[in-house]
């Protein structure tokens, strides 16, 4: 359940006049594209990718491929990594070969995730291009990557918790910053 | 939760949950075998040593791969071209490959306990690739792996293994996996070669008769026989153990209409399956190999993706 | 003044002597190697007097089934240190097997022998050979090598397999009065096997050896002795099946007496994978290997729970008259192998009185019963008059005991050369203090 002292960001209409944005850019910055596909990175970026993909067709009668993308295997910390990696099933049902590929995951952060998801996509094919959808951006860059469409612009310190829930997996959407201070001492 | 720990040396301490995480994770790594670019960064910078006693191209290749396949450097050490038959010791020959500081060691050995002995000598993860006949636990969850293609691995799940249990470690690694998942297991063998005290100490049902073993089995799990074996009083003949032992198509009849015949290979034909049934329908001997390359990958990943440092 | 240059007198210790059937508050007054007097309050004059208040005396320890590994393999033991060991556990005599290199099969080899333990602090008794070679082929020279010294005859280690050669041996030592200690073993039974067949064989996939390979031997060896009418000794009998072998030969009137070692009294084939001992285990102190360890493998094998039972029962009741240890030194190197490529062994003499003494804490034994079966019967198989028991006349043979002191077993301080024992870790009461041989101080700790 939401904390008490975190503060909201959106909350379900927001987040869907939010899609509806994104989509609406994703298309129109596309016109004429043939191959335009959507993949959404794991587990929220898929959610995200979906009702993207929903949107699109309903309101500009596109239909989309949906690919789904795992980046464990190519994260750079998996050495370092205290938790042990649970690996899911990437599944990328078309050809990359020539597409324009919408990469779509809830927060932008470090864009470390985003650099994996990159590798991971050109090991499945030679897209004409990447782009990046995220729901958030929060900020505190370590790699130079930006994205192409943005949800929310949420500056945050790196000590604060910027979360994303959606309805798929946590039964509501809603997306909350949780300053340092309140989960100190966990 | 999960799969934490140093070496996969058998499956008979796994808990349920650590051998569905092992094959969740392998299944999430048979698509790798489909892309065009067969090749993830993973265990990019990582060593896996093959480290072999005993010559088997199926498994070290099949490891090979895999750690290939994570972008791992894969060594191979095999008893012929290593000291281990100048005199070494498995302790000195370890020490070595130890000071080469390998980040996961792979052991096929012909005595029991070889890969215990390393795994407690030595920081590296150890993945035992058989040991005697002991275990050979990534040949167990391959077949496991393979089992669930086609059924539930559940209660309610008949698997017959039949051959020569007493010197199976493939038997042995199998018996405990799918004990622990609560399928039955019965196992049929020569009288001279079932180990006695089975049925108590496995929780398996022991068949005189492969007829017995085979009736209504979903899953039909032959083992090879070790021809060498005969000249060890264990069995009268080649022709008399497939006589009597052997799989054909009219024994297979006995065994559920969509039941699944595995072998771990390599196979004697003829003797204790007949061609039309390993190459027949019911035959799964071959995703099993594939399902190997997916299994293993899982197998190193776990063990080498994880913060030891 | 000589008698007065070497006398000791053991004041207010607690004397438990099963052969003298005492178990009180005496003095023992120790004159020239040997007891001169057993009372309660004792007024001598001594050279020397220890104060014993709050510990035991017992006979020292007779093992009758030791290796000592000289000659040939010192690099594993020598009779120096293997007797070092010896009177650390407590036992002053020690009688040591053939299987040396050459093998004691000769009267030269038994003088080596007991030329090298003239500076050893226990008495080493050598055992000579049934067979020359122990090849279970011809007959040693009994006579010669009696007359050299020999105590016994054995080819422990290996069985006689042929019954017309260990039926002579059985003839010919009666003449001597010294007994065959056998080894028993079908050897086609045994085969290649390296652990008990049972639970843990089975599951493990190690080769079995079933406790039929040693009962059809023992069988076989009690029907030679009956059918002869003379004596015979099995040695570590480790299986239930044995036991009731022996007992039902005793009740026969068969001439047979038997061993069993504290191995065999306290560990079953779990040992082999730890499942059952590695709580128990101090942790300062913890075996190198904890799966498969090495020093859980020895012939015969540590067998299934139920023959511990039975054994520890036997021993109680008299079926087996003696704790043996069997101590089988080898050098670390030669353990730290695969399970099936080790040697069969553990060393024993260094833990077995204090193994024997926690039968007596778990109530299996009496103390008097405990000291029967170390030193007593032991005496009394080999046929040694001079000592066993603390009675005027005998050697000063004894060992003071703590009954209090616990330990916990690291072979690190082991006087023995070897390391290969199966109690590492264990936490044990009761240990060894003082041991006196012919009235010296030999082992003081």
């Amino acid at each position: 359940m939401p904390q008490m002292n975190e503060n909201r960001v959106c909350e379900s209409q927001e987040m869907g006049r939010i899609l509806a944005r994104i989509a609406a850019e994703i298309v129109a910055r596309n016109k004429g594209c043939q191959k335009l596909a959507l993949v959404g990175i794991l587990t929220r970026g898929v959610c995200l990718a979906r009702r993207l993909q929903e949107i699109i067709r309903e309101t500009f009668g596109q239909e989309l491929s949906l690919g789904v993308l795992d980046i464990t295997l190519y994260r750079d910390d998996l050495s370092r990594a205290t938790h042990h990696p649970v690996l899911r099933k990437t599944e990328i049902p078309f050809s990359l070969d020539g597409a324009t590929v919408v990469l779509v995951d809830d927060v932008l952060y470090t864009g470390r995730t985003v650099r994996a998801a990159m590798d991971g996509l050109i090991d499945f094919g030679r897209p004409q291009s990447i782009q990046l959808a995220v729901l958030v951006d929060r900020g505190c860059r370590e790699l130079p990557i930006s994205a192409d469409y943005i949800g929310v612009e949420v500056p945050a310190s790196p000590q604060d918790r910027v979360m994303v829930r959606v309805a798929e997996s946590d039964g509501f959407d809603l997306v909350t910053v949780t300053p340092r201070s309140a989960f100190q001492g966990e | 939760m999960g799969f934490r720990r140093k070496d996969l040396l058998g499956t008979r301490d796994l808990s349920a949950v650590e051998i569905r995480t092992l094959l969740e994770s392998a299944e999430s790594f048979k698509e790798i075998a489909e892309r065009p670019l067969k090749k993830v960064p993973a265990l990019r910078g990582k060593t896996v040593v093959n480290l072999f006693f005993e010559p088997s191209t199926r498994t070290r290749t099949s490891f090979e791969i895999a750690a290939k396949r994570l972008s791992a450097d894969a060594v191979n050490i095999s008893a012929s071209t290593s000291s281990v038959v100048k005199g070494e010791s498995l302790v000195d020959t370890v020490d070595n490959i130890q000071a080469m500081a390998p980040d996961i060691i792979v052991v096929r050995h012909k005595f029991v306990g070889a890969a215990h002995l390393i795994a407690e000598r030595i920081g590296a993860s150890v993945v035992n690739a058989g040991d005697g006949a002991n275990e050979h636990p990534t040949q167990a969850l391959l077949d496991l792996l393979t089992i669930s293609e086609h059924k539930k691995l559940e209660p309610g799940l008949t698997v017959a293994i039949i051959g020569d249990i007493a010197h199976s470690r493939v038997a042995r690694s199998n018996i405990w996996a799918l004990t622990t998942l609560g399928i039955t297991v019965r196992v049929c063998a020569p009288p001279t070669m079932l180990p006695r005290g089975l049925e108590e100490i496995a929780g398996v049902r022991v068949c005189r008769r492969p007829e017995e073993a085979l009736e209504g089995a979903d899953v039909v799990m032959m083992l090879r026989i070790q021809l060498e074996r005969q000249d060890r009083l264990l069995f009268p003949s080649v022709r008399d153990y497939a006589r009597i032992f052997g799989l054909n198509r009219q024994r297979l009849e006995l065994a559920c209409p969509d039941a699944i015949v595995m072998h771990p290979g390599p196979m004697n034909r003829g003797v204790e399956i007949t061609s039309e049934v390993a190459d027949g329908k019911h035959s799964v001997i071959l995703n099993q190999v594939s399902n190997g390359v997916a299994l293993r990958m899982a197998v190193l990943f776990l063990l080498g993706g994880q913060g030891r440092e | 003044m000589s008698e007065k240059k070497s006398s000791l007198l053991l004041k207010n210790g607690r004397l438990i002597d099963a052969g003298q059937n005492l178990d009180g508050k005496f003095d023992i007054f120790l004159v020239d190697g040997k007891v001169k007097e057993v009372a309660s309050d004792l007024d001598v004059v001594a050279d020397q007097v220890i104060d014993l208040d709050g510990l035991w005396v017992l006979p020292g320890a007779i093992d009758l089934h030791v290796h000592l590994r000289e000659p040939g393999y010192e690099y594993k033991e020598t009779i120096l240190s293997g007797a070092e060991a010896a009177v650390a556990g407590g036992f002053t005599s020690i009688a040591c097997m053939a299987n040396t290199y050459p093998i004691n099969d000769n009267a030269a080899v038994t003088r080596f022998i007991l030329e090298q333990a003239r500076s050893a602090p226990a008495k080493v008794l050598p055992i000579a050979a049934i067979s020359k070679g122990m090849q279970g082929e011809v007959l040693v020279e009994m006579g010669d090598l009696v007359e050299a010294g020999a105590v016994a005859f054995s080819d422990d280690g290996k069985t006689v397999p042929n019954s017309k050669l260990l039926r002579h041996a059985l003839e010919y030592a009666s003449l001597f009065d010294k007994p065959l200690l056998c080894h028993c073993q079908d050897d086609a039974l045994f085969a290649d096997g390296v652990i008990h067949e049972g639970m843990i064989s089975a599951g493990h996939g190690l080769a079995g050896i079933p406790s039929l390979a040693e009962e059809i031997d023992i069988a076989r060896t009690i029907m030679l002795a009956e059918y002869l009418k003379v004596s015979v000794h099995i040695c570590h009998l480790s299986s239930r099946g044995g036991v009731e072998l022996v007992r039902a030969a005793k009740a026969r009137g068969v001439r047979v007496t038997a061993e069993a070692t504290p191995h065999h009294l306290f560990l079953d084939e779990r040992a082999v994978v730890d499942l059952a001992y590695r709580e128990a285990l101090d942790e300062t102190v913890k075996p190198s290997m904890l799966c498969y360890n090495t020093n859980s493998k020895m012939s015969p094998p540590l067998r299934a729970a139920e023959d511990v039972a039975a054994l520890r029962q036997a021993l109680a009741e008299g079926t087996i008259d003696v704790v043996a240890t069997d101590h089988a030194p080898h050098e670390a190197t030669e353990k730290a192998v695969e399970y099936s490529l080790a040697p069969f062994g553990v060393i024993g003499l260094e833990t077995a009185l204090a193994l024997a003494l926690r039968l007596v804490q778990e109530g299996d034994l009496t103390l008097l019963q405990m000291v029967a079966r170390m030193s007593l019967a032991p005496a009394a198989i080999l046929g040694l008059d001079d000592r066993g028991t603390l009675a005027p006349g005998m050697a000063a043979d004894l060992m003071i005991v703590d009954p209090e002191r616990e330990w916990v077993v690291d072979p690190a301080k082991f006087q023995s050369k070897a390391r290969n024992t199966p109690f590492t870790g264990w936490r044990l009461k009761g240990r060894v203090i003082k041991t006196i041989v012919d009235g010296r101080v030999v082992f003081s700790s």
